[in-house]
């Protein structure tokens, strides 16, 4: 039973808070405070900025053995000019507030990390529509705005583009399409498309 | 020893030494470099881009494919090829739509949709490099389809 003979811990915090100082100015408390708060507002981003590289991402064994693989045979990895697009620059939202909601989001993530649910490749394959399903779907919630980080519709020089991309971009955009809609496995190998596209598939002969 | 055999030998090393002549002609694809040096890098060919159908040459032809197939992976759970040529969305697409032959199995059954053994596009049909054919010849298509 409490005694309250002396006050409990909690009030006793409460009571160095709020009661003023004798030895320190509102000067000194407050840049101090404002010294500080740059620090950590530094130091909060910096360790946001840590966990959107590539080298974090691909710490995870499951993303490392499957997407990046898959990534290293795609444009995005190997081209004529060298310039890439890592795991965040597609993945992870350069706005601020969009990118604290994507890392809220990847608490989620880092459960099923914990958990074990893309443990073996059989569970990655069992899993791969869903997942990529879920970024289709973000990204066309967001018009491709990651896609937008770096391929501006507005610049894109046709003379330079082949026969089909021509005729592919000007009615895509005409046709209100997002860049997802048409370049899907643009960097990692597609999913079974049974749901979602039964034409590409092979037939049974009806042997097992 | 007796004189057949003596004109059979002579005729024999004058063959190989006729032979001999002509081996100077005769190049592996290494070119006309000694062993021990460094050979010539071929200049680097490019695969054609985007360009109308191509021809064929003889009726059996699995077409060429005249468009880049860069990075369009083919594997188990999907087929880039078909998202463009398959029955379902050959017209959206405006792409030639994969023949009727492809739903054949070996033993003539149709299937309902691509047969396993037609499966894999790249196995017959293959795009082109602008270069010079990897050996001089006369081919020519029959006249009744050039």
């Amino acid at each position: 039973m409490n005694q309250k003979n002396s006050p409990g811990i909690l009030k006793r915090c409460w009571q160095i808070l709020r009661s003023p100082t004798s030895r320190f100015s509102l000067g000194t408390l407050s840049s101090v405070g404002f010294i500080v708060g740059i620090m950590f507002w530094g130091g909060f981003n910096w360790a946001v900025e840590l966990s959107n590289t590539e080298t974090f991402c691909i710490s995870c064994h499951e993303m490392e053995v499957n997407v990046y693989e898959e990534y290293k045979d795609t444009v995005h990895y190997n081209n004529r000019t060298g310039v890439r697009a890592t795991c965040p620059d597609c993945h992870v939202p350069q706005e601020w507030h969009y990118k604290i909601m994507r890392k809220v989001v990847a608490t989620g993530e880092l459960f099923h990390h914990l958990a074990g649910s893309l443990s073996t490749p059989e569970k990655f394959e069992e899993k791969r529509l869903e997942l990529a399903q879920s970024v289709w779907r973000s990204m066309e919630r967001s018009d491709s705005r990651e896609c937008r980080n770096c391929h501006d519709y507005d610049s894109m020089d046709f003379f330079n583009q082949q026969r089909r991309a021509v005729a592919g971009h000007i009615d895509g955009f005409d046709e209100g399409k997002t860049c997802i809609d048409c370049h899907k496995g643009i960097a990692h190998s597609l999913p079974a498309m049974y749901e979602v596209d039964p034409s590409a598939v092979v037939g049974n002969s009806g042997h097992n | 020893m007796n004189r057949s055999r003596i004109f059979a030998l002579a005729g024999a090393t004058l063959l190989i030494l006729a032979a001999g002549s002509f081996a100077q002609d005769v190049e592996s694809l290494r070119g006309a470099t000694e062993l021990v040096d460094a050979p010539r890098l071929p200049t680097l060919k490019r695969w054609e881009p985007d360009q109308q159908p191509i021809a064929r040459d003889f009726v059996q032809q699995p077409p060429l494919v005249p468009h880049s197939i860069d990075s369009y992976s083919i594997d188990l759970r999907s087929n880039k090829c078909l998202t463009c040529h398959s029955w379902a969305n050959y017209q959206e697409a405006g792409a030639t739509k994969i023949s009727q032959t492809h739903f054949a199995d070996s033993e003539a059954n149709v299937l309902a949709n691509v047969a396993p053994r037609r499966y894999f596009c790249n196995q017959c049909h293959v795009p082109q490099m602008d270069t010079d054919p990897l050996v001089e010849n006369t081919f020519e298509p029959v006249k009744a389809i050039q």
